[in-house]
């Protein structure tokens, strides 16, 4: 459903993309794992249509993803985008902030987009806080929140660049137990995540970026516990064993 | 003291209607000065080069003139182009013309204020650029923009004093005409200048209520 065809991408004449080619079916989780600055969030970022690419093609179920076309905004319908620091708006209550798209991009009428925005609180745990403002929350609940925001675009998949980066580590399985939950309803997920532990468990298939170009993917039990290439066991090594 | 009240009931009326006509130079171009500010800023903001460099040329030339000659070639340069004024319509768009560019400074410094990331928040859920702006940029950037803004109000209000210079009678002209016809020089501009204290207090207020707003997180 998600197709890169060799993506070069350029910030002046630093290459961030030296050709990624990868593609991601419907209902897979695919992980991207991968030292910092390694292209990571690019990735993501040129599927969302937030950055443009120099060459190559992504497409979206067959829809070529052009920033500057008008067909980005179907696309980003379709494929919604999580944080890594929420991004909520402030002004607005954690109701309105789920309700936003629905209502004033997909014109769907207000009181259905609300009452299935409850309904997604519910899922995500906080049916409770609908008339709390962002700021009153924790991180936690805000990425819960944030969560919520791109379920209500109804997408047929989710964009997570490092949805837990910016959490406290106690509220990082409040986060992660919502993916898993996602995951296991059959949600098509990209992640770009340093949890180790959730791409093993939950991923499909793990993707280990350096330097601008995948260097290994495959399963997710076989990178993660029998990585092939010298860079991805030395980058494990560093992640699961920092001391 | 006796002397003072006396001249004050006397004069106070006639100040009064100057008073009126200082309200309603300052409302008027105050809403003028707004609206194209608002203008000028999105269109500096504007990704579009072509866009943005207009609106920063015409800030800039707007600011490069003083007031007063702006009023002057409003009022007296219009008609010889075939566009007649009165003297209050005149001064009404004179300053709100004037005035809309140092709004156009303070609400971009606002926009450009707003993280980056509620503008590709709203980008990723779909939101084109002028919804963006609209529904998440713009009301953020209010309560940025408000103690400044009122700052700018309490200005206009004593500017538009500068309307005198083109005929309009409003305050502080009523004040001289007064005071030229009966000598109460001290009398007169007291109440001249208490009457504009007085009418730059609930905008006073106004700025310190939202600097409190907006200190708040």
């Amino acid at each position: 459903m998600i197709e890169l065809r060799d993506i070069r991408k350029s910030y002046g004449s630093v290459e961030v993309l030296k050709g990624i080619t990868a593609s991601v079916e419907k209902g897979e989780v695919v992980c991207i794992i991968g030292p910092s600055g390694s292209g990571k969030s690019t990735i993501l970022r040129c599927i969302n249509g937030l950055e443009s690419y120099n060459s190559g093609e992504i497409l979206v179920e067959g829809q070529r993803v052009d920033r500057n076309a008008p067909s980005i905004v179907s696309i980003r319908t379709q494929v919604s985008m999580v944080f890594q620091r929420f991004n909520l708006f402030p002004h607005r209550t954690v109701l309105e902030n789920v309700i936003e798209g629905p209502v004033f991009v997909k014109k769907e009428p207000r009181k259905e987009a609300i009452e299935r925005a409850r309904m997604l609180l519910a899922q995500v745990g906080l049916a409770e806080k609908a008339d709390a403002h962002p700021p009153q929350l924790s991180g936690g609940q805000q990425q819960r929140v944030a969560i919520a925001r791109a379920l209500a675009m109804q997408p047929k998949a989710i964009l997570f660049d490092e949805p837990t980066s910016a959490l406290d580590p106690e509220l990082v399985g409040e986060v992660l137990g919502v993916m898993r939950k996602l995951a296991d309803d059959g949600m098509t997920m990209v992640v770009v995540t340093h949890e180790m532990g959730f791409a093993k468990e939950v991923a499909d298939r793990v993707l280990f970026i350096d330097g601008g170009v995948i260097v290994e993917q495959g399963a997710a039990k076989d990178v993660l516990n029998d990585p092939k290439h010298a860079r991805t066991q030395d980058f494990l090594r560093r992640v699961l064993h920092p001391l | 003291m006796q002397a003072f009240l006396r001249d004050a009931t006397e004069f106070l009326p006639i100040l009064l209607e100057g008073v009126r006509l200082t309200i309603l130079v300052t409302i008027g171009s105050l809403i003028l000065s707004t609206l194209l500010g608002l203008v000028w800023a999105i269109m500096r903001v504007s990704s579009i080069k072509l866009i943005s460099r207009t609106s920063a040329g015409i800030i800039n030339v707007i600011r490069g003139i003083p007031i007063i000659v702006q009023l002057f070639y409003i009022y007296f340069v219009m008609p010889d182009l075939g566009v007649s004024l009165t003297a209050l319509q005149a001064a009404i768009i004179g300053l709100g013309i004037a005035y809309s560019a140092y709004q156009a400074e303070n609400f971009r410094a606002g926009i450009e204020a707003i993280d980056k990331g509620q503008i590709e928040a709203a980008q990723s859920i779909g939101m084109g650029w002028w919804m963006t702006m609209r529904r998440v940029v713009l009301p953020q950037a209010v309560r940025l923009v408000l103690p400044p803004y009122g700052n700018t109000m309490i200005m206009m209000l004593k500017d538009s004093s500068q309307a005198s210079t083109i005929t309009v009678a409003e305050l502080a002209l009523q004040g001289k005409l007064i005071a030229s016809s009966t000598f109460k020089n001290t009398s007169v501009f007291t109440l001249v200048a208490l009457l504009y204290l007085v009418m730059s207090i609930p905008l006073i207020l106004f700025v310190r209520h939202f600097e409190k707003k907006a200190g708040r997180p």
